[in-house]
């Protein structure tokens, strides 16, 4: 069995959330990648180090740029009915966008968010904002998944000895362009790989005092930021920095939830965080009943304390 | 242009989900049934284009139960022009809901499609990119900012990092995220109005489409329950806490 896992880049480098598909791939069969973009011989070198890869296939060229999913997933459809059982990528903006194009034109139903691979066949998935967990067994020959980082340990980025073979064929599909993006810059690690996370709600009050409030802390401790989805409604925090179902999945070594009630949703995001700290002025805020440590009291005191005396 | 705006029957989102004590699903009966909450935001911005100018016609489709005409006569009360039931008591995964959705489009010619980027029940994420996949057509997912202009329509995305911005050529799948609008609410001299707009019945063999699933569910369960731990009195204690946790120094 061999599975072709997408490879996930930016400016050059691999990001995490492919080196969690290639664990999960892996418990499927020989992994091959697939690096598609312009301009990525050193990405595809990067792909070829991971543990565990033992091919990488390289669409090298403008079409493939932005990776766009119009020319991507077609590239992807062709390598796995050549030769592949699976096609893994990660639950991201970008795995999400790519993957059920593929299963489309290899005319099979996608399995998402996969949290556990049970046999070659049958796999674990969240429901209903993960209220539920589903198991399920796919009938079809050929299988797309996409993985929920969070629930795959990261493959060595080193160790592996994969050859790399350029993909001859593929073409610009004619059906989109990219425009322009606005990325976040930011001098914190990235949310989904953070290993601590200081995450503000909406009792934060403003945009100012989200800043104010919660930015020196994770600074102090060198973590990601976070936000409530209420946060970010409520224009205190941009929307890249929600967890929740409807934002990131997340699960760091910590998470601390500051003003933060702890609606379903948001639970749904950040529930398999190793040790989670709660700190809410109402205590019957059902955070409470998910957070390891919990401090009941005003976070405008208990977080510059907190900041200062850490 | 036309519009179509696809439009799915799920559990209120108000409503916590049980799943049933025998592990075969998630208790539906009796249950408050909503349209999706990222459908209604795709039926809004359909709205909006037709107000602006830029829309003819909005059609809408469900794919479900007999009671799936409640979801498709909220979306006319919003301001859908007609809708089509394609009525089915099986469930329908996103592949053969993609696929009964080309047959419509091949039908209907529409300019665009706009759907919800997912449902919150079964939370796949695949029938717009599907549906793209299926008639050829470029995709805008998560779309945040949707203008159209001429023979293009320019879709801001909600990425992972930040936001992305792409032309895609027309016709295109257009897939809704969070932030793109506000849905309004339907008023009652509107509810009135859509109880008259035109509803085609339909069935999935009217399109030809076999929606044997391809996946079997073989149970569901609750997630694992996380315990509640201490609480503390004062940040020095939550500080040793952490201390004894090796999270700081």
């Amino acid at each position: 069995m061999i599975a072709l896992v997408l490879v996930e880049h930016e400016g050059g480098q691999l990001k995490d959330a492919t080196l969690s598909a290639v664990t999960a791939a892996s418990k499927l069969g020989e992994v091959h990648a697939l690096v598609a973009g312009e301009g990525v011989g050193a990405v595809a070198e990067a792909a070829a180090k991971i543990a565990g890869v033992t091919r990488v296939h390289v669409a090298d060229g403008a079409p493939y740029a932005h990776q766009l999913a119009e020319n991507v997933a077609p590239v992807a459809a062709d390598l796995v009915r050549d030769h592949c059982d699976y096609f893994v990528a990660a639950s991201t903006t970008t795995g999400k966008n790519v993957a059920p194009r593929v299963a489309a034109l290899l005319d099979v139903m996608q399995i998402s968010d996969v949290m556990a691979v049970e046999g070659p066949d049958t796999f674990v998935r969240p429901i209903y904002a993960g209220n539920a967990i589903a198991t399920v067994k796919s009938s079809d020959a050929k299988k797309v998944l996409t993985v929920r980082g969070t629930a795959f340990e990261k493959a060595a980025a080193e160790g592996g000895s994969g050859t790399i073979e350029p993909y001859a064929g593929g073409s610009d599909a004619g059906l989109s362009s990219f425009v322009g993006a606005e990325i976040a810059a930011s001098e914190r690690p990235e949310l989904t790989s953070a290993k601590i996370i200081v995450s503000g709600g909406r009792a934060l009050g403003s945009a100012e005092q989200f800043h104010k409030f919660i930015d020196p802390l994770a600074d102090k401790l060198g973590a990601a930021v976070g936000a409530s989805r209420a946060a970010v409604d409520a224009g205190y925090a941009p929307n890249d920095y929600q967890v929740g179902q409807t934002g990131k999945i997340v699960a760091p070594e910590v998470y601390i939830a500051i003003g933060i009630s702890g609606a379903i949703q948001h639970l749904a995001g950040m529930k398999d965080s190793k040790l989670i700290v709660a700190i809410n002025k109402d205590e019957e805020a059902p955070i409470f009943q998910v957070a390891d440590i919990g401090l009941v009291g005003d976070l405008f005191k208990i977080v510059p304390e907190l900041t200062e005396k850490l | 242009m036309k519009l179509l705006v696809p439009v799915k029957r799920v559990i209120d989102y108000n409503v916590k989900p049980r799943v049933k004590a025998d592990g075969t699903g998630v208790d539906l009966a009796n249950v408050k049934m909503s349209m999706n909450p990222f459908d209604e935001i795709a039926v809004e911005e359909a709205i909006r284009l037709k107000e602006k100018g830029v829309a003819s016609e909005i059609v809408a489709v469900s794919i479900g139960p007999a009671k799936a005409q409640e979801t498709l006569r909220t979306a006319l009360a919003m301001g859908a022009d007609r809708a089509i039931l394609v009525q089915t008591d099986d469930t329908v995964e996103p592949l053969a809901v993609a696929k009964i959705l080309a047959a419509i489009a091949k039908e209907e010619q529409p300019g665009m499609a706009l759907l919800g980027k997912q449902a919150i029940d079964d939370d796949s994420n695949q029938t717009g990119q599907m549906l793209a996949a299926l008639l050829g057509w470029a995709q805008g997912t998560f779309a945040s900012k949707v203008e159209v202009d001429g023979e293009s329509v320019d879709v801001t995305r909600e990425v992972d990092g930040g936001l992305e911005t792409v032309r895609l050529k027309l016709p295109a799948i257009v897939t809704t995220d969070l932030r793109l609008n506000e849905p309004r609410y339907a008023s009652l001299p509107n509810i009135m109005k859509a109880k008259s707009k035109p509803l085609a019945q339909k069935t999935p063999a009217d399109y030809g489409v076999d929606t044997a699933p391809r996946l079997e569910t073989l149970s569901v369960r609750e997630p694992s329950k996380r315990e509640a731990g201490i609480k503390v009195q004062s940040v020095d204690e939550l500080i040793d806490r952490l201390r004894t946790a090796g999270v700081v120094g």
